[in-house]
């Protein structure tokens, strides 16, 4: 169980998170939709304390991280697996130093379990006798499959995904989406999704929140939010270019021009 | 601007100005901050002693060439020059002190230090910086690994302890360089050389280039990590991670070797 109470993040002026409120419950799958820059990696990467909240509280089973000094955030980010945009993996390991690399830090497996350990997990994604290859041979799509073994490999109890259908085709995507919901119900996860690809946040999704302009506007069923009466949601999970997002967005750019016209902007 | 004022002339130069200050104190804080971090997480286990061997194989034996090339042609041209220079007064018999003295006190370890940093320095920068836009290093904190721990201090330790070592190889094909030009291309007398350079050499010169090495050697990884560190923007930000790297370390290692020898001689 996760809650996250009235989370902010700004950088230097520019505010990106304005109160987050939302709960993500045990076992399910949350996922987190929104436009490009509204700040939803900057929300996960303040859960697993990549990033340090300016305020609010996110309270992973009743321990608020956000307090935390980095010694125990390292034992509460055990709890965790994540899977990057890029994947992420170490491209100076092989596949499957990079899945054992948790095992070997974390629980000194002896070195004959880690082998076998790796090559289940690598089979739970559907690859199996890739462990001597790079990184860098690897497709987008194995790669990302190699990133979710390795964030698999010590069993986490919560899984974050980072946009993790962006770059792939079609086919591949809706591999990963399958891949992601088997996990959720062999491993019992808790897990948070952030994406922009609505195909894959209905499939995979048990509940939807929709980040807009720092704060979650809705959350609900997959049904409530592709049904909902609000008109940015509604905008954004149908996809149309008109609507309230696009028409600040013009006036934003219309603002811009005028002030750039106005005078030279400062800084570099 | 907000005000819609377009600064001209003398403010724009001290608003760069200040800009550069700034940011020369932002990093030096950033570098005294990630020294304290690394402090610290050396002595917590688990060790990296295999990421230290790695690095050191990595700072030492890849960069002995270079080094040793480099230290040779020192020599070598100390010899020549001192020898065109002590012919004025008539004191050529000197030449083999003075290149034993200069290249052990001095240009062993500099000379060292400058290869290193473009050599070692860069790919520091380099791979830590790729690392950083790739969000690896992001990667290694969600696998409950501290950063620092698993990639500076193996370089910082090792870098530290390599260079004093690559400098020992240095001392010694500098002095045989200047020995080869002397005694094989100006003629000089072989004993007379050879014992004109250990008459004035001591071991305190040998040491306390060995000292300096040993500095060098950590201010060069320490620099190099952070600029990796603080990467941002793609290949172009790691490109310029790694020419800030390069000139930071190369810069450091000139200035700093001032002041420890006004506090050691």
């Amino acid at each position: 169980m996760i809650e996250i109470r009235g989370l902010c993040k700004r950088f230097g002026k520019n505010v990106v998170l304005d109160g987050v409120d939302l709960d993500v419950p045990r076992g399910k799958n949350t996922v987190v939709i929104g436009g490009s820059g509204t700040g939803k990696s900057v929300l996960i990467k303040c859960v697993v304390g990549l990033l340090r909240a300016d305020a609010g509280q996110i309270r992973i089973d009743g321990e608020d991280v956000t307090s935390m000094d980095e010694r125990e955030l390292v034992r509460v980010r055990r709890k965790f697996g994540m899977l990057f945009q890029g994947s992420a993996l170490f491209d100076s390991m092989n596949v499957g130093d990079n899945v054992a690399f948790s095992l070997r830090r974390l629980h000194n497996y002896p070195e004959r379990q880690v082998r076998d350990v790796v090559g289940e997990r690598l089979a739970m994604v559907g690859l199996r006798d890739i462990q001597h290859l790079m990184p860098a041979e690897l497709s987008g799509g194995m790669k990302k499959r190699v990133g979710l073994a390795r964030a698999i490999a010590s069993e986490p109890e919560i899984l974050l995904y980072d946009e993790p259908t962006t770059g792939l085709d079609p086919i591949m995507a809706d591999v990963i989406n399958d891949l992601i919901i088997s996990l959720r119900e062999s491993l019992g996860v808790t897990s948070i999704s952030i994406t922009h690809d609505m195909a894959s946040a209905y499939k995979i999704a048990d509940q939807i929140a929709m980040l807009y302009k720092g704060r979650i506007v809705e959350v609900g069923t997959p049904e409530r939010i592709r049904a909902s009466e609000n008109p940015v949601v509604s905008q954004f999970v149908e996809g149309r270019a008109q609507g309230p997002i696009t028409a600040e967005h013009e006036e934003f750019i219309r603002f811009v021009r005028r002030t750039d016209d106005a005078g030279a902007p400062g800084g570099e | 601007m907000a005000d819609g004022k377009t600064p001209k002339g003398l403010a724009v130069l001290l608003e760069r100005l200040g800009t550069r200050v700034f940011r020369m104190v932002e990093d030096l804080g950033g570098i005294f901050r990630l020294f304290l971090q690394c402090a610290v997480w050396t002595f917590r286990p688990p060790s990296e002693i295999r990421n230290i061997v790695k690095q050191m194989e990595e700072v030492g034996i890849h960069s002995l060439p270079v080094v040793l090339v480099t230290a040779t042609f020192t020599g070598m041209v100390i010899a020549l020059q001192s020898f065109s220079g002590f012919q004025r007064f008539q004191a050529t018999s000197f030449v083999g002190s003075v290149v034993a003295l200069s290249i052990t006190r001095e240009l062993g370890p500099v000379f060292a230090g400058l290869m290193v940093s473009g050599r070692v320095g860069a790919s520091m920068a380099a791979e830590l910086g790729t690392m950083k836009v790739t969000e690896q290093i992001d990667a290694l904190v969600t696998l409950a690994t501290n950063p620092v721990k698993y990639l500076v201090v193996p370089r910082v330790v090792a870098s530290t302890l390599v260079l004093p070592v690559l400098v020992i190889f240095a001392d010694l094909v500098g002095i045989l360089g200047g020995y080869f030009v002397s005694v094989y291309l100006l003629g000089a007398n072989p004993y007379v050389y050879t014992e004109k350079t250990f008459q004035y050499l001591e071991l305190r010169d040998i040491y306390t280039g060995l000292a300096k090495a040993a500095v060098f050697g950590f201010l060069i990884a320490l620099i190099s990590c952070y600029h990796g560190f603080i990467a941002e923007g793609g290949a172009e930000g790691v490109g310029r991670a790694t020419t800030r790297a390069v000139v930071a370390s190369s810069m450091m290692v000139l200035v700093s070797d001032y002041f420890m020898t006004s506090f050691m001689f």
